[in-house]
Parts: C-alpha cells; sequence; structure tokens
C-alpha cells in the first residue's frame, strides 16, 4: 500500500507527454530580458548601468532585504536598458535586458559536467553560497531558499523533505532532472541536511515515476540517511503540507509553518540548484522548462537561460499550433495564462502549457446542486461552495473563521464541481482580502 | 366549571399586573439616557444606510452629529444640502452649503478605441480579472466592463452600456455615495463636484503608462503630453505619472483644455453645443481683451 495524504485529493488525467523526452539545452537567445521581481519579497535592486559589459553569471541586481534574491546575468553581453517591460500577465514590470555577445561566463563557475562530492563543512559557508547564488523554491513558489533553511528561533528541524512529486499533470522537468541529473541532486540534498542539521532526508516520489524511483533508490543505497519514497499518484501531493502528511505522517497546524512538525521541503530543482552553487560556483541563471500540450508537434523538456523569451522556447517544440486557444505558466491546475508569450523565462517557470480550443473551452457556471463534492476534494478540510459564497457576499470574518487562510489555492474544488463553479476564483479573492484585513489589524 | 375560568381569568391578569409593574421598575433603572435629537436627526436622514457619509448607517451619521459641535465633516450624500439644512435647523446650527457631487467614470475605452487582445472567461467580477491580469485588453488601467459597480451601487444609478460596455452613470439616480468608488479595483470612477448646470470638464482616462504605450493600448487615452496644464488659464490641471488630472475646485469650465487635447481624453458633459468657426472668431473679435474673455467663459 503506497502512502498518501489523508483527506481530499483529485486525480486529473496525467498527459506526461514529453516524460520520454531528453532533457535539451537551448541555444542561447539574442537578447534576454530578466525581471527584477522574480521571487516572492521585494524586488532586486539592479547593480549594473545601461552600457555596462556583463559575463554570464555576474550580479546584476542585488536582494533587497531579508525576503528577496540576488539576481546574476545568465548571458555575455551589453546591459540595453533597465526599464518596465510587459511581463506574462500583460503587466509593466521591472526589468534588465541584455544583448547578447557571446558566451563568456565569469571564470569563478566551474563548468565541468564531473559530479563533485565534497561537501564543504560548516553551515555558515552553506548559506552564504545558496543566498549568493540567488536560489528560490523551483517548484513555482519562488520562496528565497535561504530564507527558508534558516528557521525561526526556538524551532529545530528534524527531518528534510524533498519534493520530487511533481503531481501537475503534463509537466515532467522535474522526472528528467530526477533521471539526469540523479546523483547531483543526491549531493544537493546531503547539502541541503548539513545547512539545516538534519540526520535523515526524503525524497518523496509519485508512483508514475517508476523510473526515476528505481534510479534514485539505486543511488541512495550508498547513502542510507537518504530514503526514496513511492507515492501514490494524486493531486496535490507536491503541496508542502500533503507532502509532509504523506512521507512522515504529522500533520501541520493550520496557520503554521512545516518547521512547527519538524520538517523542512524542498524542491529537487531547488537540490539541483544548490548542488550547482556550493559545489560548482554556479547561480542560479538556467532551469528546466517543460513545453507540452497535445496539439504540441514535439513536446520536451528544455534546459533554458533565464530570460529567454518563451516564444523562443515554444519555437524549440515544434513553433506555437495552429489550435492554440491557451498558453499557460505552469501546470494546468495552478498555471497561469499568459497574454504576452514575449515575457521570459523566469526562477519558478516550470513548465509551458500550450491547450487547444476544446480543452480551454470554459463552460457557463450553473448553480450549485449542493452535491459536496468540492468538500470531499479539499485537501485541507476547508468548504469551497461556502468560501465562495462568503467571498461573493465580502464577509471578511465569517472568511477568516471558516479558515480561508489555509486554502492552498490547489484549484481541486473548481476541477471536480460539477456545475462549473468558479469556486478558486473567489476563494482566492475572498483570501487576498482576509489577508489584507488580517495584515492592517496588526499595524 | 364556571368558577374555574374565573379563577384562571383572574389569576393571569394578576400576573400580568405584577410583571408589568416589574418590568416598569426595571425599565426606570435600568433605563438609557439617549440624547432625543438622534431620533429626531434619524428622522430627518433618507433611511438607505448606505453608509456614502462614512458612518455605520444613518444612525450612526445621527449620532456622530449630535456629538460633534459643528457640522464640520458631516454630510449625507444623498439627502445633500436640504437634507443638511433640516438636520442643522433642528440641532440649531449653520451649516456651510457644501456642492452636491456624482460619481464621474473615467474610461472611455469602449471596443473601438481599446482593441481587444484576449479573451477573459474566468468569473464575471472585476476584482478578480484585476487580480489575475492585465484584462483582455493592453491597457492595465481602464474599465474590465464585469460591472463590481453596478453590483455594489445601492441606488441603481450605474448600468453597463452593452455597446461600448462601459458604466453609465444615470445623473438622476446618483447620490454620490461612493459605493462604485470603493468597489472599482482599478479606481476608475472618482466623485466630482456636480458643477453649475451640472457641466463639468474631466479627464476621462487614468492610465499612468508613457504616451507611447497608453496610445499604442487605446485611442482615447492621456498620454499625458501637457498641452491642457499649458492651456489652462486657471491652473487647474497638473501632470502627474504621464496622466492629467483636472482639480474640480479650481476649474472654471472654459473648455479650452478640451479642444487642445490631441487624444480627445477630455470629456466636457452637459454643455451646448459648440459655435461654429465662424462665429467663435467673431465673438474673440468682440470680445476686446481676454479678461473679459475668461468671465465670459466661466460664467458658460
Amino acid at each position: 500500500m503506497l502512502k498518501t495524504f489523508k483527506i481530499g485529493g483529485v486525480h486529473p488525467p496525467e498527459n506526461k507527454l514529453s516524460a520520454s523526452e531528453n532533457i535539451q539545452v537551448l541555444p542561447v537567445p539574442e537578447k534576454v530580458i530578466i525581471p527584477l521581481g522574480q521571487h516572492i519579497g521585494a524586488p532586486a535592486t539592479p547593480v549594473v548601468q545601461k552600457g555596462d559589459k556583463v559575463k554570464a553569471g555576474q550580479l546584476i541586481a542585488q536582494a533587497a532585504g531579508f525576503v528577496s534574491a540576488n539576481i546574476h546575468s545568465s548571458v555575455s553581453g551589453t546591459v540595453l536598458s533597465i526599464d518596465s517591460v510587459t511581463d506574462a500577465a500583460g503587466l509593466s514590470k521591472p526589468a534588465i535586458t541584455i544583448q547578447v555577445e557571446g558566451d563568456e561566463w565569469i571564470p569563478e563557475i566551474d563548468r565541468s559536467s564531473k559530479p563533485e562530492h565534497q561537501i564543504p563543512s560548516s553551515k555558515e559557508e552553506i548559506l552564504k553560497a545558496i543566498a549568493a547564488a540567488g536560489i528560490v523554491g523551483m517548484g513555482g513558489a519562488t520562496f528565497p531558499t535561504q530564507v527558508k533553511l534558516t528557521p525561526p528561533p526556538g524551532n529545530k528541524a528534524e527531518v528534510l523533505i524533498i519534493n520530487g512529486v511533481e503531481c501537475e499533470p503534463y509537466l515532467t522537468a522535474d522526472h528528467r532532472i530526477l533521471l539526469e541529473k540523479g546523483e547531483e541532486i543526491l549531493v544537493g540534498v546531503q547539502i541541503l541536511m548539513k545547512a539545516i542539521e538534519v540526520k535523515r532526508a526524503i525524497i518523496g516520489i509519485e508512483n508514475n515515476k517508476k523510473d526515476a524511483i528505481a534510479h534514485l533508490q539505486q543511488l541512495a543505497a550508498k547513502t542510507p540517511e537518504i530514503e526514496i519514497c513511492p507515492l501514490k499518484v494524486r493531486y496535490p501531493q507536491g503541496g508542502e503540507k500533503q507532502l509532509i502528511q504523506a512521507t512522515i505522517k504529522r500533520a501541520v497546524p493550520s496557520g503554521a509553518l512545516p518547521i512547527a512538525v519538524g520538517a523542512v521541503v524542498q524542491n529537487v530543482g531547488t537540490a539541483l540548484a544548490v548542488y550547482e552553487a556550493v559545489m560548482k560556483n554556479k547561480p542560479l541563471i538556467e532551469r528546466v522548462v517543460t513545453v507540452t500540450g497535445k496539439s504540441v508537434k514535439k513536446p520536451g523538456n528544455f534546459l533554458c537561460r533565464i530570460g529567454t523569451p518563451i516564444s523562443q522556447v515554444i519555437e524549440a517544440a515544434g513553433g506555437l499550433p495552429e489550435d492554440t486557444a491557451k498558453v499557460i505558466g505552469g501546470g494546468p491546475m495552478m498555471g497561469r495564462a499568459m497574454v504576452n508569450i514575449d515575457s521570459p523565462v523566469m526562477k519558478g517557470t516550470s513548465g509551458i502549457l500550450l491547450i487547444n480550443e476544446r480543452e480551454a473551452s470554459r463552460k457557463p457556471m450553473r448553480n450549485c446542486i449542493r452535491c459536496s463534492k468540492c468538500v470531499s476534494a479539499c485537501p485541507m478540510g476547508l468548504e469551497p461552495y461556502l468560501l465562495m459564497k462568503l467571498s461573493q457576499f465580502n464577509l471578511l470574518e465569517r472568511l477568516e473563521e471558516e479558515k480561508v487562510m489555509d486554502c492552498i489555492e490547489c484549484g481541486s474544488c473548481s476541477f471536480t464541481c460539477p456545475s462549473d463553479r468558479p469556486l478558486l476564483d473567489y476563494i482566492r479573492l475572498g483570501k487576498a482580502r482576509t489577508g489584507a484585513m488580517i495584515r492592517s489589524r496588526k499595524k | 366549571m364556571s368558577t374555574l375560568v374565573i379563577i384562571t381569568i383572574i389569576s393571569l391578569c394578576a400576573i400580568g399586573i405584577v410583571s408589568a409593574v416589574i418590568l416598569y421598575l426595571v425599565a426606570q433603572k435600568f433605563k438609557v439616557e439617549e440624547d432625543p435629537r438622534i431620533d429626531i436627526v434619524e428622522g430627518l436622514l433618507p433611511g438607505a444606510n448606505c453608509g456614502g457619509c462614512g458612518y455605520p448607517g444613518c444612525r450612526g451619521l445621527a449620532e456622530a452629529a449630535v456629538k460633534s459641535e459643528t457640522m464640520d465633516g458631516i454630510l449625507c450624500p444623498v439627502g445633500g444640502a436640504e437634507t443638511m439644512n433640516k438636520i442643522a435647523a433642528a440641532l440649531g446650527r449653520e451649516v456651510k452649503a457644501q456642492a452636491p457631487k456624482i460619481a464621474v467614470v473615467r474610461c472611455n475605452g469602449h471596443c473601438e478605441n481599446r482593441p481587444r487582445t484576449s479573451v477573459y472567461d474566468g468569473a464575471r467580477s472585476c476584482a478578480i480579472e484585476h487580480s489575475l491580469y492585465v484584462g483582455d485588453t493592453a491597457c492595465g488601467f481602464g474599465c474590465l466592463g464585469c460591472g463590481d459597480c453596478v453590483t455594489a451601487c445601492p441606488f441603481d444609478a450605474i448600468h453597463m452600456d452593452p455597446v461600448s460596455s462601459l458604466p453609465v452613470v444615470d445623473e438622476q439616480k446618483c447620490v454620490a455615495c461612493g459605493a462604485c468608488v470603493k468597489a472599482c479595483p482599478r479606481n476608475i470612477i472618482e466623485l466630482r463636484n456636480k458643477g453649475p448646470k451640472d457641466r463639468r470638464v474631466f479627464v476621462c482616462c487614468v492610465n499612468k503608462d508613457k504616451g507611447g504605450i497608453a496610445r499604442k493600448a487605446c485611442k482615447a487615452a492621456c498620454i499625458g503630453c501637457g498641452k491642457c496644464a499649458k492651456e489652462c488659464p486657471f491652473g487647474a490641471i497638473t501632470v502627474e505619472n504621464n496622466l492629467a488630472y483636472i482639480d474640480y475646485s479650481l476649474c472654471r469650465l472654459c473648455r479650452k483644455c478640451v479642444s487642445v487635447c490631441p487624444t480627445g481624453a477630455i470629456h466636457e458633459v452637459n454643455f451646448p453645443p459648440r459655435k461654429t468657426e465662424t462665429e467663435a472668431e467673431k465673438a474673440q473679435a468682440v470680445t476686446a481683451t481676454p479678461q473679459t474673455t475668461r468671465e465670459t467663459d466661466s460664467k458658460n
């Protein structure tokens, strides 16, 4: 009997079309756009000026505050402008545009592919290297990693959980790096264990990636402190709290952080980035992006430089199909539709999904029939139908009582609703408003 | 049998009388002293409980009005000057005349001016659409057209125009309670002075993008060129963040800004049709000094 989380969850069609495609290195584009706000927290402050020559790996924007992340140039060339550009949602956001000239890297980066195993002994050294490399949560949440590795005083981590679940349908980027960079990931996990001083790590992988599980179990045979944990396929297992429940059977209390039950969760992509930062001195300047969709000619996984225009990544997968109705950044469950495909690949871009007209059609909303499917699907044990109504009537105190802030915005409720009600749309609005109310109360 | 009925009636009456006496004594003992004027003022208010005054309902305003020494900052936008005068008279105070206001929609991005660049098929709510992305046009500041303002209006005074899909304020019904102003996630709606004879001049755009970007997104956008600010003889127009704003307290409705605006972003409302070119020239020849021109203009 495979492990999984306790309540709720759905099983959408997996559609992992690009699971058997090797990671291809995308050619360096002619121009990259590197946004200053690629992470949760304050946007970084630029440290280069227009006309400056930069090399790949050079720091171009510094973290502005505790919750923020450094940003490095992903290419070598000349800074064209530091100005606002249109992002994927069509809004103006500050970014640095670089004209590419050649491909020269800063000499500190070790570009050889030989795996390194000599882990630095000091915890501080590791955290410093991670912060300097500008690493953020690669699963899509983009929370600065060094902040997550520094638990608030009074809390002690007991176990490190590595998220190799990739429960979003279609996406295969994590699956591929598990297969192709397994050895590096295990070193990255050991580095992370050292950083938070724990003796035990669990890598959770869903059972639809049997080859990855077998591969890692073989690699981890030498390191008994790292356990590979196959999990039953169920969405949203990649959610932090769900993964903790599934792997170590502990429930994170409402409103608390995973550290409250002694767990720290990191994505496999983050583990790889940590390995590269600490062992190879390489900042976070490239990532694996899945380009997929039923009408896409060559769905695949591409290693691309941060700042590569998304249109170019789509081109590498055989171009934009005729019948594309929506381009989604991320997976189909939690991803967001884009209006501008010239926007760049960012640190949190795990996938680009092109869905066709038939898949994209959204049916008109009908009345709630009180079937309570959403209640049984909610992995947080909330009542989505009620939260939607409360949100429509703007009853923020009631929303707070009904624990709207616990919502992880996984979309299982909207997915399962037979009346096609936009439950998550309204709940997200109510959650944002309730959050603002709670923050204003604290002031 | 009859004695039973009589006993019942008598005992019930006795219980009733005793209870009444107890209740009376208790009511006297725990009486809440309240200014009787609050009830009087509340009676004068419209009773819509819309919250437009900033107090929780009409009684809230009545309490505040009685409590405060002056009438400063207390205004029922629904009742207007008439109601405020009555309240001031009831309280034996003076009230300064406050100009009536009206909600003004500052966006003219209908389909022809502002081409649609995407299709929004999510929940029909401006607040949700605004939180997700730029909207179904390239303008990140303009009206989203889902009608949150219409839902918010307690007076049925704002409606979506089916052709332009922009909200239209019903001048007869709007009482300037400000519910739509709060509901609009993009802060397009503003409460402005209704103006003499309901005439108003305002910038019908809130786009703060640079001129080129704004113009590309919408033909009727304010591009922040500043021509209107230069033209204005009263210094009522300021240009900030690529957007012109007309201060209604300084504007004297000369309408010079309207004719110089290259994109037609400045709107005039309820003015009589303009004179033709030749007539205007004649009129200018007759009026001798610019000083007098100003005066005649401001009378318009």
